[in-house]
């Protein structure tokens, strides 16, 4: 699996560009609490949380569940705000762009929900250029355009006109990818999206990432638990625990055997690759 | 894949436009009164250019006292009921929405009938009425219809068949203890009927009137179709890509409840118009609300014309009301639409 996803130098390179330019996005002191009602106690806080990521830059959001990932997501994605702190997409703060101007920065690709009446892969991606729509959101030819260039990008221009219920769960991944492709978003978050593939769709659907991040110059946000997946692809990690930011840094730097080992409550241990990421690997204990 | 075009739908709707006319020009041939298409023709003609005095008086009472303002009223109906069945069904994201299956027909017909008995002569005053009883029934519905702070669709159609049986038990109270007073009839109110006596004084502002107050809300309701496609697709995406989700279910609510309230204040609770049009539309010309909202206006007003003309040819010369016949076409049609999601 290593040597399939051996492109992944290329990640290093883009991480020493990206340090020439200012930073895409820059998370400062951010906090977030969340409690049943207003007046109880919180039931989880979050932050406070720092971190920046350039362009053509792969940030991996890791952690163990109920560490804080989906919430630092929903953050980014403008779509609960901060208690405090700032978060700031190509110098904007997120919290007061507008929506659509928000949705033109911005993309998140999430499990899609169940669709309530068929759609044709076509239509579902053309909705990615609903940010960029006048009056009543007739596509121009230039959408047909951008929305023909993101399915090509993910490689299912083919599926154009299939229904979107009958494609596998792979395919589905993509086209989904696509519409978000579509949105022209300088920041592409992303919420688990190797929870339903087999290692052959991971293995393809990062190097797809690492693809885009490098040509779109798209600055990539991977929410996910997957410690070996996040070491080889990413360029920087953050690291979240109990809704605390305990460490942000290249993977070979954040990836110490026992914090992660408290962290995940397993026996691991870490080794140090030639190309400088670390593998995890389970400690067998006799 | 085309990309849908305003010029795809506007040659759509033209050509639905062109069956709806003929629908017209058959339902105007049909009755106790035969008439020949030549002399309808002749007459809209002369009519159109107001040379009223070459008209036929025989043809000018059937044709402009009778067919024609019950055609137009179907039209109206139809085109109501379905552009709200089509609205209820993305608000409530529930293909099984419809305004009298959730119950909000009902509503407007208890409000319709209160506003009969409160005040009887204040012109609009049973349109707004009727609007009052759709919204809040609306809302009642959409409360009762969620389970641990989400829409459940099963959930939110029983609270609507509740709803409606509930407000159909009060509609008979009120039917059975205030005889005597101009309330039409329980089978107005509970089935829905084109047969109504219409004002005999400027019927001409009334349908302008009524038209009028479709249009606006049909109209307020098409701005959000493109918002309606994304929120179909789940409230989460869409309102990550940029819709205002308060701000577009504010509209649909409001205009659906306009259109409920239109159509119920003028024929009853019609019932599945707004059920299986949509359905149809969706079936022949996608699920584009673009291209939904407008079909469905013009296929409603197909739909209850056609019906109307059923009910009042099939047992000549009695006539049934033309919410019998909805039923019968669209009670199946809900029954085949639950089996298919079941499986």
């Amino acid at each position: 699996m290593n040597a399939a996803i051996g492109n992944s130098a290329l990640g290093s390179q883009a991480g020493a560009i990206s340090q020439m330019q200012p930073a895409r996005l820059k998370v400062e002191q951010v906090t977030y609490a969340y409690s049943a009602t207003d007046r109880s106690a919180p039931k989880f806080t979050l932050g406070p949380a720092s971190f920046e990521a350039g362009r053509q830059e792969i940030v991996a959001v890791l952690g163990p569940n109920a560490s804080g990932k989906s919430t630092m997501l929903k953050l980014l994605a403008g779509l609960v705000q901060p208690l405090s702190g700032r978060i700031e997409v190509d110098g904007s703060e997120i919290g007061e762009l507008d929506l659509r101007m928000r949705a033109q920065r911005v993309a998140l690709v999430q499990q899609e929900s169940e669709l309530l009446f068929p759609l044709r892969v076509w239509e579902y991606v053309l909705q990615g250029r609903y940010p960029y729509g006048r009056r009543l959101r007739f596509e121009s030819d230039e959408d047909s355009l951008f929305a023909g260039n993101a399915l090509a990008q993910v490689g299912a221009d083919a599926l154009r006109s299939r229904w979107m219920n009958e494609l596998s769960g792979g395919e589905k991944q993509r086209v989904i990818l696509a519409r978000s492709l579509a949105q022209q978003p300088s920041l592409l978050l992303l919420d688990e999206p190797t929870q339903h593939l087999d290692i052959g769709g991971k293995v393809e659907l990062l190097r797809r990432l690492r693809k885009l991040a490098d040509q779109n110059r798209h600055t990539v946000i991977v929410v996910t638990h997957e410690l070996n997946l996040a070491a080889e692809f990413s360029d920087r990690i953050v690291l979240l625990h109990k809704g605390k930011c305990l460490r942000v840094g290249p993977p070979g730097e954040v990836y110490e055997r026992d914090l992660l080992e408290e962290i995940f409550e397993a026996p691991l241990e870490v080794e140090m690759r030639r190309n400088g990421r670390p593998r995890v690997i389970l400690r067998a204990e006799h | 894949m085309r990309t849908l075009t305003p010029r795809r739908v506007a040659g759509i709707c033209g050509l639905l436009g062109a069956v709806l006319f003929i629908v017209v020009v058959i339902s105007l041939r049909m009755g106790a009164y035969p008439i020949a298409v030549s002399d309808i023709v002749k007459t809209l003609v002369n009519g159109a250019l107001g040379r009223k005095d070459q008209i036929p008086s025989d043809l000018a009472l059937v044709i402009f006292g009778l067919r024609l303002p019950r055609i137009a009223l179907g039209i109206l109906v139809g085109a109501s009921l379905s552009t709200a069945g089509a609205g209820f069904q993305a608000l409530l994201r529930n293909p099984l929405a419809d305004p009298y299956v959730l119950g909000v027909s009902s509503g407007a017909a208890l409000g319709s009938i209160l506003s009969l008995i409160l005040v009887p002569h204040v012109p609009g005053a049973i349109q707004a009425a009727a609007f009052a009883g759709a919204a809040a029934t609306t809302a009642a519905v959409y409360f009762l219809g969620r389970r641990g702070g989400q829409l459940d669709s099963a959930t939110l159609l029983l609270a609507g068949i509740i709803s409606a049986s509930f407000l159909s038990a009060i509609i008979m109270f009120l039917m059975t203890t205030l005889t005597g007073r101009d309330l039409r009839g329980m089978a107005f109110w509970l089935m829905g009927d084109l047969a109504t006596p219409l004002p005999s004084t400027h019927l001409f502002a009334w349908f302008g009137f009524l038209f009028l107050v479709f249009f606006f809300a049909a109209g307020a309701m098409y701005t959000t179709a493109s918002d309606l496609n994304l929120i179909l697709t789940g409230e989460q995406e869409a309102r990550h890509l940029g819709v205002n989700l308060n701000r577009v279910k504010l509209v649909v609510y409001v205009s659906a409840s306009v259109l409920t309230g239109l159509a119920v204040s003028v024929s009853g609770a019609i019932g599945y118009v707004g059920l299986l049009v949509p359905h149809v539309m969706r079936m022949i010309f996608g699920t584009d609300y673009r291209l939904l909202i407008p079909t469905s206006v013009i296929g409603g007003a197909i739909a209850i014309v056609v019906a109307d003309l059923l009910a009042r040819t099939v047992v000549a010369p009695t006539e049934l009301p033309v919410g019998a016949m909805t039923a019968i076409a669209g009670a199946p049609v809900f029954i085949y639409l639950i089996r298919r999601r079941v499986r």
